[in-house]
């Protein structure tokens, strides 16, 4: 704990803006660079640095793995769930014009935002699976041992 | 050009050279020194301070707009998170006993790291002594 009091007081610090930082990305996506992939990256990155610094067992309890698998599919479903209200509405799968059809161009940015919303929440979760998977893996070698 | 242009020009390529410059250095200390320590010393110490004149002379360049809030943001954080990360190298190779280049003639600082490293193996954290 004394070896690690600076890191872990700045990691508190940080985990809020840069989650903060992640949604500012999501929702700043069609105006500056950025978007769904890379907000879901930063959104897992304060995870994933609370777990490298506070260890896994605590981040678990933050974000529990089933919740994750569960977060993952939601990206999925809001993403083709898009496509699927668009084709309800009498058009082709994900064409956002049919949201809005007074509106063609705002119909295809509550599209747009929509399907990056999915993308993002997938991704996130993903990034945070894979290192869990990784993380609670059993160690090959002990640390005594080398 | 007005004057007040002038001004800013050249205090913000004051600002933004000199920052290149302590960049340049750090990178030439990490190059060139012999060990370790005085390698984290050279680029942290240095890093800190180019970042900060780089940042300032774009701000100066930028003037009052959300450019300008961004970077003061930006410079914020690796204001922060900079000097952690050197600290976070530093501590590590600090508690697994790795001692600077001639500093067995120093026993306090062999005391001190020994300390460190007992209270390490204590806690089951790996005592890399000496191989790193």
């Amino acid at each position: 704990m004394r070896h690690h009091l600076i890191l872990r007081v700045i990691t508190k610090l940080l985990v809020g803006p840069i989650l903060l930082f992640a949604l500012y990305v999501q929702f700043h996506g069609e105006y500056s660079p950025g978007g769904g992939f890379q907000a879901g990256v930063i959104f897992a990155v304060a995870f994933i640095l609370f777990g490298i610094v506070f260890g896994l067992e605590t981040v678990k309890k933050v974000f529990p793995p089933w919740l994750v698998h569960k977060f993952a599919a939601l990206g999925v479903l809001i993403f083709a769930g898009t496509g699927v209200v668009s084709v309800m509405l009498g058009s082709n799968y994900l064409n956002y014009n049919a949201l809005n059809p007074d509106n063609p161009q705002l119909g295809q940015v509550g599209g747009i935002i929509a399907i990056e919303l999915g993308v993002g929440i997938t991704v996130a979760a993903v990034m945070v699976a894979i290192y869990y998977a990784f993380a609670s893996r059993t160690p090959m070698i002990n640390d005594e041992d080398w | 050009m007005t004057a007040l242009d002038w001004i800013v020009e050249i205090a913000s390529w004051i600002a933004i050279l000199m920052g290149s410059a302590f960049l340049i250095i750090g990178a030439i200390g990490t190059l060139r020194f012999p060990d370790f320590w005085s390698r984290v010393h050279a680029v942290s110490v240095t890093d800190s301070a180019g970042m900060l004149l780089l940042t300032l002379g774009m701000c100066i360049q930028a003037g009052f707009t959300l450019i300008t809030v961004k970077l003061i943001i930006i410079g914020v954080f690796l204001f922060i998170t900079g000097p952690t990360a050197t600290h976070a190298v530093a501590n590590a190779a600090f508690v697994s006993g790795f001692l600077p280049k001639g500093a067995d003639k120093f026993r306090r600082v062999i005391k001190l790291a020994d300390k460190e490293a007992k209270i390490a193996k204590k806690r089951k954290r790996s005592p890399l002594k000496g191989k790193l």
